[in-house]
């Protein structure tokens, strides 16, 4: 019996607990610890589903859902799942560092490698792109006045693709090693001869479907705000967050090509012998670099403009003031967009090109720290003549004020070859992109999930653990990497499992415990999470508008209805639902309700992930029939699915009625909460809007109780 | 601001033995901090403003603020003009400091007539030091005279590395196939540690070398008594070292068959080697006088790209 043509390279040694059978270390115990987490977790997820009776549900309602908003929180669930192991393989990290003084430490060579391989790949892929996408899905069509994306399915498609990729480098947790090339997996090291086995098989197959995943998210989300804003919502009328969602959207689509180009062309060195990236026979390392980074800037660009977006609109609202400088932000922002092809090669200044193209591109890059500059500028000024609260996503916003632009001044170093040539791989380098990254994208998300997760579910967040989360954070993140830069200034190389210079442990021991903290402030905001669910009766804000916010998401109820707007708004004015309540409009009744035409749901998307996952698997372990079957079985499900014709359900003109003329009566009725209780259980989401209330004496007395009425 | 620099390091506990390039020991690395000072010292501009401004924008704009609430102000020419003019100057400024910077302190230039030239074959986890004037090589031990400019050539025998000596210059890749080069000079004595950055495998921690700088007349009878070893290496020795392996102790080579770095170039682009058509050739002749240019004979053209040996 020729079992490799069933198992393909997969032997019994391949799981993960025969390493702590075989090799009884420390290092394998926590590979096999962190292999039955991940075990355990998935029995007992399946336990809770089973004993709950929640398998229906989740497959009828959020499975197979194509609903944006559904579609979007599985991403930031899929985000946060992602990002407690990602973030205990830092502090994994950050603990070996600390005790491997001039000694092995608890973790081996190899098992180090796999960390930060997959802690950055995770924390790139399946973290900070699930969360920005998420959240652009959920956010983007209501801002803009939409029922849904322009190509719902598809939407679930990336999604699925997406998880697709997640899985599989959840199941090298069990079976198999990870790659230990790092997120970026230069050639040749990640090459057949130099990394046989099925380590860089993962990194690869995991990250192509994920960038497959982001590509067609780019597509669908920049058709849909071509598309789908709805009557008067012209580009300038847009809140500026669907603006950097735009730009994003217009950077997927042109750089995730050459990413999934150059993980397929490795792909065919490891798998077909070819040569693109080899030592010798005509391959040339180089060439990846280029390709890579021609992705891989664009990239950090794609997840931090959604998280500008996020702190333009939480600037206004907590400041209860216009946006300072719209017009300017805008045009930054495409500034940003179109810069950030050009300047790829500062990832490489070290490669040996002449001085004149290392001069030219890093003087590109700090061009593109302009547009950048006046960004946070706008925001400062944002505040100015507002009327600031000082909530949990605000605070996010303070510290990311200080903080990025810290960041800034490093990234502008780090743009001068001469200075790159010294500190380039070093923890001096960690440092820069962790401080753009963590305080610019991550604490972006955390704020935006504190600021719109009313809307998703109809119950706001606990404040005061908001606030401990908060509080952990920002100081976590001071102590995790400002002594990096020092580090890496004293020559620490990134990527080191050990250290042979005693002038590195107390600084490696602030980093520990900046780590500490900020594993300390993940589990304040799981504890919010639950806390808020339990308390969702006191936290409750049906009516929508618990923060006196100025777009349009904020005019519905929350959580948001399956289609979003019962009647398509007509805006005649960039802040819509401000601009709404300050003239009394808000909550007028619309003189007729139509049928809405959804889609309906498919099990379309979580078949091609499921397939596509297996297919994955299969191409990493060479099992070919599984890669064969899997293959023909995913489009197996498109061709079924393109022959069917209901795809749409209509939601009777009568149901929306009801239930919409329900909400508005009901806002109607209630009255405004000020600013002031705005944290307190009277909060229903129903605002009595600052700039009425507030406006230095010259409000006149009749006015607030004129819209209150 | 170098000195500011130094003035820190020494402040803090620990620092003042740092071996980065906080602690120079070359006109080269000596000014990449002078260069980081200065950048440093110019966006503290554009820094500096934000950490004075907020807190004083947090306080008066409170809820609780004396600040005049204006909900509806959203813009102003002169503000805007100083938010992206500030930027825009600052940029040229940076820009030019570090055109300067760049050209005059690009690695492949060289820092004066008569460079020592070394070459450099990264091995998986050691340094193999090639010194085809003197006819020595080194495993993991690079000596070199004080005040005397230093050329390297830098290729690979195996995956790609970086190569530093952080106290007198900045890093370079060393690719296989290919050769890059790195101009240096100390001007104190002393050993640093030069390591490789790029991470290549189990042995990456420990893939760092000593770099002893002494006088010339100390460098010339280190050579004298290095030569006096027994043991050489030729490209079978060559290819015994691509076993993976961490070296404990420094190795010494009295001798070196000529060529040798050109025919580690050539075992991964043989068509590229002494071109001109000998495609079948394995490598160049032993005695190819084009590939190595003995010191002091016509200057080094200035190549860049990573190239390989013409």
């Amino acid at each position: 019996m020729n079992w490799e043509l069933i198992f393909g390279q997969l032997q019994w040694t391949s799981f993960v607990f025969a390493g702590a059978i075989l090799d009884p270390s420390l290092s394998e115990f926590i590979a096999s610890g962190a292999g039955s987490i991940a075990v355990l977790g998935a029995v007992a997820v399946v336990i809770l589903l089973t004993v709950k009776r929640w398998w229906v549900p989740l497959w009828r309602d959020w499975l197979t859902s194509v609903d944006h908003k559904k579609v979007g929180i599985m991403y930031m669930v899929l985000a946060l799942v992602m990002f407690a192991r990602a973030v205990i393989e830092a502090a994994l990290m950050r603990a070996q560092q600390l005790v491997a003084y001039d000694s092995a430490g608890f973790l081996s060579a190899d098992h180090f490698g796999q960390l930060f391989s997959t802690h950055g790949t995770i924390m790139i892929f399946f973290v900070a792109m699930p969360f920005i996408t998420g959240l652009m899905n959920y956010v983007m069509p209501l801002q803009i006045g939409a029922r849904d994306v322009s190509f719902p399915l598809l939407n679930a498609i990336s999604l699925m693709l997406t998880v697709a990729g997640a899985i599989l480098i959840m199941i090298s947790l069990v079976v198999g090693q990870f790659s230990t090339g790092g997120w970026t997996a230069y050639p040749p090291f990640t090459g057949i001869e130099f990394s046989p086995g099925e380590g860089v098989d993962y990194w690869i197959w995991a990250v192509s479907l994920g960038s497959i995943g982001s590509t067609l998210t780019g597509l669908n989300f920049a058709v849909t705000i071509y598309k789908k804003r709805c009557p008067g919502m012209t580009l300038f009328r847009m809140p500026l967050f669907c603006w950097t969602t735009l730009c994003t959207s217009i950077l997927m689509i042109f750089a995730m090509a050459p990413l999934t180009a150059v993980t397929v062309m490795l792909a065919l060195d490891r798998y077909a012998g070819f040569h693109f990236f080899t030592n010798g026979d005509g391959g040339n390392m180089m060439n990846y670099a280029n390709l890579f980074w021609l992705f891989g800037h664009p990239e950090v660009y794609i997840l931090i403009l959604p998280a500008f977006g996020v702190w333009s609109e939480v600037v206004a609202t907590f400041s209860a003031k216009r946006i300072y400088g719209y017009t300017s932000l805008v045009y930054a922002t495409m500034c940003i967009a179109v810069l950030s092809f050009a300047v790829w090669l500062h990832h490489f200044f070290t490669m040996g090109q002449s001085a004149n193209v290392n001069a030219i591109f890093g003087i590109a890059t700090m061009v593109i720290g302009v547009p950048t500059g006046v960004k946070v500028y706008d925001w400062l000024l944002t505040m100015v003549g507002g009327r600031i609260r000082f909530s949990t996503s605000m605070l996010f916003l303070i510290n990311f004020l200080l903080t990025f632009i810290l960041g800034g001044l490093t990234g502008v170093l780090l743009a001068n070859p001469g200075v790159d040539f010294q500190v380039h791989n070093t923890l001096f380098l960690v440092a820069h992109f962790h401080n753009m990254i963590i305080p610019g994208v991550l604490f972006g998300m955390f704020a935006a999930v504190q600021f719109w997760f009313p809307k998703a579910f109809g119950f706001r967040l606990h404040e005061g653990l908001g606030r401990a989360s908060f509080w952990c954070f920002a100081p976590g993140f001071l102590l995790a990497f400002f002594p990096l830069y020092w580090l890496g200034m004293m020559g620490a190389t990134r990527r080191t499992y050990m250290w042979s210079d005693p002038e590195y442990l107390p600084w490696l021991a602030l980093a520990m415990a900046g780590a500490g903290l900020i594993l300390a402030g993940f589990a304040f905001m799981v504890t919010q999470i639950v806390v808020s669910v339990r308390q969702r009766d006191r936290l409750a804000c049906p009516l929508g508008d618990p923060w006196d916010g100025r777009a349009l998401e904020w005019s519905i109820p929350a959580p948001a209805p399956e289609w979003n707007f019962a009647v398509l708004p007509d805006v005649t004015s960039r802040d819509a639902f401000y601009e709404a309540k300050q003239s009394g409009q808000a909550y007028r009744s619309p003189a007729a309700y139509e049928d809405i035409e959804v889609p309906r749901n498919t099990a379309t998307a979580p078949l091609i992930g499921l397939f596509a996952c297996a297919w994955a698997f299969g191409l990493v372990w060479h099992i070919w029939w599984l890669v064969a079957v899997s293959f023909v079985l995913m489009w197996a499900v498109v061709i079924v699915r393109s022959f069917n014709m209901n795809t749409v359900e209509i939601i009777p003109a009568a149901r929306v009625k009801a239930q919409n003329e329900a909400f508005l009566a009901a806002a109607r009725a209630a009255p405004g909460v000020p600013r002031e209780q705005e944290m307190t259980s009277d909060n229903r989401g129903k605002a009595l809007p600052e700039a009425l209330t507030a406006r230095a004496g010259a409000v006149p007395a009749g006015r607030a109780v004129e819209v209150l009425s | 601001m170098k000195l500011i620099l130094g003035v820190l390091g020494a402040g803090i506990p620990g620092i003042a033995h740092a071996r980065g390039f906080l602690d120079p020991a070359g006109p080269i690395a000596s000014a990449q901090l002078t260069h980081f000072g200065v950048i440093s010292a110019l966006m503290l501009l554009v820094v500096v403003p934000m950490f004075i401004a907020l807190p004083i924008v947090l306080l008066r704009y409170r809820r609780a603020g004396k600040g005049t609430y204006r909900p509806d102000w959203e813009f102003s020419w002169g503000l805007e003009t100083l938010i992206w003019g500030v930027p825009v100057a600052l940029i040229v400024i940076l820009g030019s400091a570090l055109w300067k910077h760049t050209i005059e302190n690009d690695p492949y230039r060289p820092l004066g007539p008569d460079p020592l030239v070394v070459e450099v074959v990264a091995l998986d986890w050691k340094f193999l030091f090639l010194y085809p004037e003197q006819g020595v090589a080194t495993l993991d031990l690079l000596t070199l005279p004080e005040g005397r400019p230093v050329t390297l050539k830098l290729t690979s025998g195996t995956v790609m590395q970086s190569f530093i000596v952080p106290r007198l210059a900045g890093q370079i890749y060393a690719m296989a196939g290919m050769q890059t080069q790195l101009n240096l000079l100390a001007d104190e004595t002393g050993e640093f540690t030069g390591r490789n950055t790029q991470y290549n495998g189990l042995g990456f921690a420990q893939q760092s070398f000593v770099t002893r700088v002494v006088s010339p007349q100390d460098f010339d009878s280190w050579v004298a008594s290095t030569k006096a070893q027994g043991q050489g290496i030729d490209f079978a020795g060559y290819q015994a070292l691509l076993e993976p392996s961490v070296i404990d102790q420094p190795v010494l080579y009295g001798s070196v068959s000529p060529g040798l770095f050109d025919q580690v170039i050539a075992s991964f682009a043989p068509d590229m080697v002494a071109g001109q058509g000998h495609a079948h050739m394995p490598a160049p002749p032993a005695t190819a006088p084009a590939a190595l240019p003995a010191a002091g004979a016509s200057p080094t053209p200035h190549h860049h790209t990573p190239e390989a040996v013409q």
